[in-house]
């Protein structure tokens, strides 16, 4: 139900797992990868490879073992890997890699496109000619990859785009204005950009905020304005990235706010849209969730809106504070 | 065991490989070693093998030598297997390696460091690299996206629960699935409903339960000049405005709402007013209900009802 799940391992990556097709894969790739650089280093093959050295000289002494018995015995494969340096003297018919698949021509072509949405940086030609190469290289197998698109977020600007690459570029501190929704304020503060995040169809700044003294997440669509500073930025050493990868970007921490809501049907959004600690189904198409927060003011606004097709039940006191708000919503109507 | 398939299939690959013409069955059992000595055990083996060449994308070929003997035969085509030459600048190699890192935790990751190990093969040295200063990510949590990337692969109809916004239970969708989208992070899917007999799009995160294939590859037409993502687009955006509600904002708030406004002046004491078009009387009065005692509608009269009824649902 949360989206706050643990990460899942990547399924199947090629090289690591031990299926007999698995290996196979990596023995097909392997004598090309030495025949295209002619002498190529142990360690840095198994690194490329993600195999330890052990397997890989495993590899390599059963692609040299190759025999064909008919109609004349003969071992189509010589190599060696004296001194650590891997050479291959023969190679029959493999020393070309095999073609790219659907699924493989299609990842890096999604991948590519999505990066050639977004306005502005500098590698638009880069990403136009890889592509290119890689649909001729592909042939077929690049047809299905027009099947799937992505569609970042146009509604950041592309100028605001553009002048964080720029303070980027030039490791310059920016001053932001900028719209925090849930309190509905304009805030105003400097910051030293760390990078750029591109997370779920929308662009963040990942940058040290220096009011806040901590590492903050920016959405570009909600910056008012900016100003490249002439300052240059410093980021401090013990400003950490986020972990992008960890399923959830805004992770809460001990000190937060433990809120609990109950959904009628028509709130049950509210338990997909936002990280849910727990969801109980209360029976009766009614839901019980739990999340924490480090503001309450979002939660706030989310009560008013939800009316009553959801009700925080928990703590105390925001129950109290969204019922005085909502009784002096409807004073200014009387 | 696995050892002796991996040397058995080897043997198998570059034997095909290196042939010039095709070969027999028989002539196959007597080149690679590994196979069993009866023929039908040989026989049963021999076929597990193909198939698993063939999920590998390697392609096996059959045929009959012109002029020879009528038994069919096998090879690879070193034409059909090669990867063609592909070079790529340093650039070009960087940007590669930044496009597979954008599947990390996601459905195709395995697919994508697949590629990358071809293309070292090929000589090129594309990493997963990181590049300073972006960190691009997709996600695809959904249980829906495998079986639907399937499925406008290979070109195949599906039927899927679908649990339709305001819908209290599930409905069975029968779908011929054109493209899959993701917009602003969330996946969706296009094509032909044959229950409604109309293109429809349906978001991923509303499929409850399995996605099942209900057709066989190569049976689904896409037509001609089928964009989805401007389905997706046209599905998913806001009808025109067409209406103006008439606000009270307290000054020094309100901010999202005056982003949209259309005008936007000083009332009387502390407050403003602002004109702003909205299109959907139930949505809008959400967002105004959740400023509280920021805002007050003055008209139109549903759009201040609607808000009240929200209000007072609080207090219920």
């Amino acid at each position: 139900m949360s989206r706050a799940g643990p990460g899942r391992p990547a399924a199947g990556r090629s090289g690591r797992s031990g299926t007999a097709t698995d290996r196979l894969q990596r023995l097909l790739a392997l004598v090309p990868y030495v025949v295209s650089r002619e002498v190529v280093g142990l360690a840095e093959t198994a690194a490329a490879f993600g195999v330890s050295e052990g397997e890989l000289v495993d590899d390599l002494n059963m692609l040299w073992c190759v025999e064909l018995r008919s109609p004349d015995p003969y071992c189509p494969i010589d190599l060696s890997y004296e001194g650590g340096e891997i050479m291959v003297s023969q190679a029959e018919s493999m020393d070309r890699p095999l073609r790219l698949g659907t699924d493989e021509a299609s990842a890096l072509l999604i991948g590519l496109r999505m990066l050639a949405e977004l306005p502005g940086p500098q590698d638009q030609p880069a990403l136009r000619r890889t592509i290119a190469k890689l649909e001729a290289a592909a042939g077929e197998a690049a047809a299905a990859s027009a099947q799937v698109a992505v569609h970042m977020d146009g509604r950041a600007p592309a100028d605001v785009q553009a002048q964080v690459a720029d303070a980027m570029r030039q490791g310059r501190r920016l001053h932001l204005s900028y719209y925090v929704p849930g309190r509905d304020e304009a805030t105003e503060r400097d910051v030293d950009p760390m990078r750029v995040l591109l997370l779920e169809g929308r662009s963040y700044l990942e940058a040290w905020c220096r009011s806040a003294e901590a590492v903050r997440l920016f959405r570009l669509d909600r910056v008012l304005g900016l100003t490249v500073l002439d300052v240059a930025a410093q980021v401090p050493k013990e400003a950490e990235h986020v972990d992008v990868d960890s399923g959830t970007l805004f992770r809460p921490s001990p000190g937060d706010v433990r809120v609990e809501l109950e959904l009628a049907r028509a709130g049950h959004w509210v338990a997909d849209y936002y990280p849910c600690e727990q969801v109980t189904d209360l029976g009766d198409g009614r839901l019980r969730v739990v999340l924490r927060t480090p503001d309450t003011r979002w939660v706030r606004r989310l009560a008013l809106r939800l009316g009553e097709d959801g009700k925080v039940t928990a703590p105390a006191g925001l129950v109290r504070e969204i019922e005085e708000e909502a009784a002096a919503a409807l004073a200014q109507y009387a | 065991m696995s050892k002796q398939k991996t040397e058995r299939l080897l043997g198998l690959v570059v034997c095909l490989l290196s042939a010039r013409r095709y070969l027999t069955a028989s002539q196959i059992r007597d080149a690679v070693p590994g196979y069993p000595d009866t023929f039908d055990a040989f026989k049963r083996m021999f076929e597990r093998d193909k198939d698993e060449l063939r999920e590998l994308g390697i392609p096996l070929e059959t045929g009959v030598n012109p002029g020879a003997d009528e038994e069919v035969g096998y090879r690879i085509s070193r034409q059909a297997y090669e990867l063609p030459e592909i070079r790529l600048e340093p650039d070009e190699a960087a940007v590669l390696g930044l496009a597979a890192r954008v599947w990390r935790q996601a459905e195709l990751a395995g697919a994508a460091a697949g590629a990358l190990l071809k293309l070292r093969a090929a000589g090129i040295d594309a990493e997963e690299t990181t590049q300073p200063g972006i960190e691009p990510r997709l996600q695809t949590e959904e249980a829906a996206f495998a079986p639907l990337w399937q499925a406008v692969r290979d070109r195949r109809p599906v039927a899927f629960g679908y649990q339709a916004a305001g819908r209290t239970t599930p409905q069975r969708r029968n779908l011929e699935p054109w493209g899959v989208v993701n917009r602003h992070g969330r996946w969706y899917v296009a094509g032909f409903d044959r229950d409604k007999a109309q293109e429809r799009v349906f978001r991923l995160s509303r499929i409850d339960g399995p996605v099942t294939f209900t057709g066989p590859p190569g049976s689904v037409t896409v037509p001609a000049g089928t964009d989805a993502r401007n389905l997706v687009q046209a599905w998913d955006n806001e009808p025109p405005a067409v209406r103006t509600a008439v606000l009270r904002i307290r000054q020094g708030t309100g901010y999202g709402l005056r982003r949209r406004a259309t005008s936007d002046r000083p009332a009387d004491d502390g407050w403003d007013l602002v004109e702003a078009p909205f299109s959907e009387a139930g949505w809008y009065a959400d967002y105004l209900a959740s400023f509280g005692a920021d805002v007050v509608v003055i008209e139109p009269v549903d759009l201040r009802e609607a808000v009240l009824r929200r209000l007072k649902g609080v207090l219920t």
